[in-house]
């Protein structure tokens, strides 16, 4: 596939490409709303945590929306806005291409 | 320990963690479903036979991620496990149910709970697919970081919840503080410190390899796949369709012949009279004509419980999020809709899965659209008798065909009335999906058993009440008055049945109906099958001839012109649901606004619907 530019490596699960094994680094500090403060509490709870492996391991058609994403041992269904809110690095330990 | 005081047990867990099936094993068919006082969340409860004799009062609380609420079911589940929920006994004790594959997640909700000091057990449900994936728990040395006692329960093997129960055994009802702790909203900070103290935790008690999700991979490339995956659910859902037709065959004709005998049995014991009118024509008939749809229901459900339990329906609300987005909805739409081929009731009931207010609504409001189980009795009907069995472009069933494309028709209708609605309030906010895709496995046959018993118990609570009540009132309707001495035509033209059919008329000439369809749709309007029994009664009080369900079909075919028949169909693609439908409307979005809207759009659309349908029909047949 297309080989991705080490200097723009992805910053949020949004931009993951499929199958890339990745790493959670945090949650977006919410915004102001009360929907965007809910989203960030439950993706802490359901697991998104600092450090936790992550993957996508499917896209919708078109638009590559909606996300299935696989962290530690759950996967979940994401929109991009959602996965939006959840920064990540590449796994260097995995990422053998 | 004292048995007078009966002990109460709340089961709490994340979806997917194999609660119910718990549920199922320590109480078996000892259950109750109801609902919670007030609200409309499912509440199940049920009794567990201790060894000794006692008897524990389980209840299977809604599934949670957290204690912090996003959806009506988890704000039940917090009330109930804190105790502040009005008109709910507060437990003795929460077991928390968790899936030992799966400690990172579940564990914790554990913790929140423990936080507020609510007596609790946890229980570590399939252990025995944790120990085969090599995750070792050390229970001792669990329960010691926990505080609390922990248990191994496997939910889908008899006996697999021995540990549990002898666990049960030792507690004692423990009165809790009067004063209910108070709550309040977590921020990020605090998911953050109970995230580091599971961590902390399993570091201590578990050991897990790194978790091997290849047969998961394995399956979700290709089910999840923008093209074979949704390839795959088209034909599942064909499949889901045609079984539907042609497995329910033979047990269909079973009823039907055994109604038959015990019609004829009746008819030949009891003297000519009222009474065998009543019961023969009456009950015997009408009820009947019902009760042959059983098989029909009971393989819908089988493969909706299997597909549910296989962890494949959220899924297949993934394939169809994009689909479901053209219209303003998201792919969680997509399971009650597709629950409401069955029946609009349990459609309805799933809805309160989509924690998006607005989408909640629209789904509701479309359901009726989808071509519920009760409406296949009328389709059958007119089909047969007007639609000739014949084979198109060499492979398609004529008759097939045009039932598939009445099916399309509701889901295009919903479609549009979707789209309006969504449109109407505005642009929409994007909102979340975030739902899980469980792991897969195979569905348990225990479980699939109650499932189906359940549907059939409803099912047939149903045909016993309301069906039979309306079949009786119908009757009474059709013979009563009995015509005046020297009347030419046949009795049921002059009861008030006929009058009202005959007002009926009225409104509904311009679409074709005659007025024993306009009877007929009365007690369809309470539930839908009914029309058909309806109609048979109907002819068969209006003829001399008393040979009901197998005459009904050439003689429609004899009586109706073919414009008459579509237009029925048509009119039945869309009218207003059963009252069950509007009821549980009402009851979920708590007020009269949206079912009586619901009924007066669906009507619109009927009639509409109908006039069309008749009047083109007319144009091809009537005149030519």
């Amino acid at each position: 596939m297309n080989a991705m530019p080490p200097a723009d490596a992805p910053s949020s699960l949004a931009d993951l490409p499929l199958g890339t094994p990745a790493r959670v680094v945090g949650v977006r500090p919410a915004g102001a709303s009360r929907e965007a403060r809910e989203l960030a509490l439950r993706l802490l709870e359901i697991g998104f945590m600092e450090g936790e492996p992550v993957r996508v391991i499917a896209q919708g058609h078109p638009g590559r929306e909606p996300i299935a994403v696989r962290v530690g041992g759950t996967t979940f269904a994401l929109r991009r806005f959602e996965a939006e809110q959840v920064m990540i690095s590449l796994d260097t330990r995995g990422a053998v291409r | 320990m004292s048995n007078a005081i009966a002990m109460r047990v709340a089961l709490l867990g994340n979806p997917n963690c194999g609660k119910t099936a718990l549920f199922n094993l320590l109480t078996g068919s000892r259950q109750k479903v109801a609902n919670f006082a007030g609200v409309t969340v499912e509440r199940k409860e049920g009794q567990l036979r201790m060894p000794d004799g006692r008897s524990v009062t389980v209840l299977d609380l809604p599934g949670a991620y957290s204690l912090n609420p996003t959806s009506a079911d988890e704000t039940i589940t917090r009330d109930v496990v804190l105790g502040t929920l009005a008109g709910e006994a507060v437990p003795d004790l929460v077991v928390c149910v968790t899936d030992a594959t799966n400690l990172n997640l579940n564990l914790r909700m554990v913790l929140e709970v423990r936080r507020f000091g609510v007596p609790m057990v946890l229980a570590l449900n399939m252990a025995d697919v944790a120990r085969r994936r090599g995750i070792t728990i050390d229970t001792p040395a669990l329960a010691r970081e926990l505080g609390v006692p922990v248990v191994e329960t496997v939910a889908v093997h008899r006996g697999g919840a021995d540990a549990l129960i002898a666990q049960l055994a030792h507690a004692a009802p423990s009165p809790r503080s009067a004063v209910p702790p108070e709550w309040h909203v977590p921020d990020a900070a605090d998911v953050a410190t109970t995230y580091r103290e599971v961590r902390r935790i399993l570091g201590a008690s578990v050991r897990q390899p790194t978790v091997d999700t290849r047969i998961d991979d394995a399956l979700d490339r290709v089910l999840l796949h923008p093209l074979w995956g949704t390839l795959i659910l088209a034909g599942t859902l064909f499949l889901i369709f045609q079984a539907v037709f042609s497995w329910a065959g033979p047990p269909m004709d079973a009823i039907k012949s055994l109604v038959g005998a015990v019609g004829e049995l009746l008819k030949e014991t009891m003297a000519d009279g009222m009474l065998r009118s009543l019961i023969v024509d009456g009950i015997v008939a009408g009820v009947g004509s019902v009760l042959v749809f059983l098989p029909q229901i009971l393989i819908l459900f089988l493969f909706l419980l299997f597909l549910e339990d296989s962890g494949y329906l959220p899924r297949a609300a993934f394939l169809l999020d994009r689909v479901m987005g053209t219209v303003g909805l998201s792919g969680r739409s997509f399971i009650p809709l597709l629950s409401s081929f069955a029946c609009a009731v349990p459609g309805i009931m799933a809805t309160r899965t989509i924690s998006n207010a607005r989408d909640r609504l629209t789904t509701i409001m479309i359901v009726p659209l989808m071509t519920c189980s009760a409406r296949l009795p009328v389709y059958a009907l007119v089909i047969g008798a007007f639609v000739p069995k014949r084979v198109v472009g060499g492979l398609f069933n004529l008759q097939g065909l045009v039932l598939f494309v009445l099916y399309l028709a509701g889901i295009a209708g919903a479609m549009a009335v979707a789209y309006i609605m969504q449109r109407a309030g505005g642009r929409a906010t994007q909102h979340p999906l975030l739902m899980e895709l469980p792991s897969y496995r195979w569905p348990n046959l225990r479980n699939l058993a109650y499932g189906l018993w359940e549907r059939a118990r409803i099912f047939l609570a149903r045909v016993g009440t309301i069906i039979l009540a309306l079949m009786i009132v119908l009757w009474f309707l059709s013979t009563f008055p009995a015509p005046p001495t020297g009347a030419t035509g046949p009795a049921i033209q002059y009861s008030y049945a006929g009058v009202l059919g005959h007002a009926l008329e009225y409104v509904f000439a311009p679409i074709g109906f005659n007025w024993q369809i306009s009877i007929a749709l009365v007690p369809g309007l309470a539930a839908r099958e009914v029309a058909i029994g309806a109609l048979g009664t109907v002819y068969a009080l209006s003829s001399v001839d008393n040979e009901l369900a197998a005459q009904l079909s050439p003689m429609l075919a004899n009586d109706w012109p073919l414009a008459t028949a579509f237009s029925l169909l048509a009119w039945y693609v869309f009218a207003p649901q059963c009252i069950s439908t509007l009821a549980i409307t009402r009851r979920e979005t708590n007020s009269w606004f949206y079912p009586l809207a619901m009924a007066g759009y669906l009507f619109a659309l009927a009639y509409l619907a109908a006039f069309v349908t008749y009047r083109v029909t007319l144009l091809f047949t009537g005149i030519g």
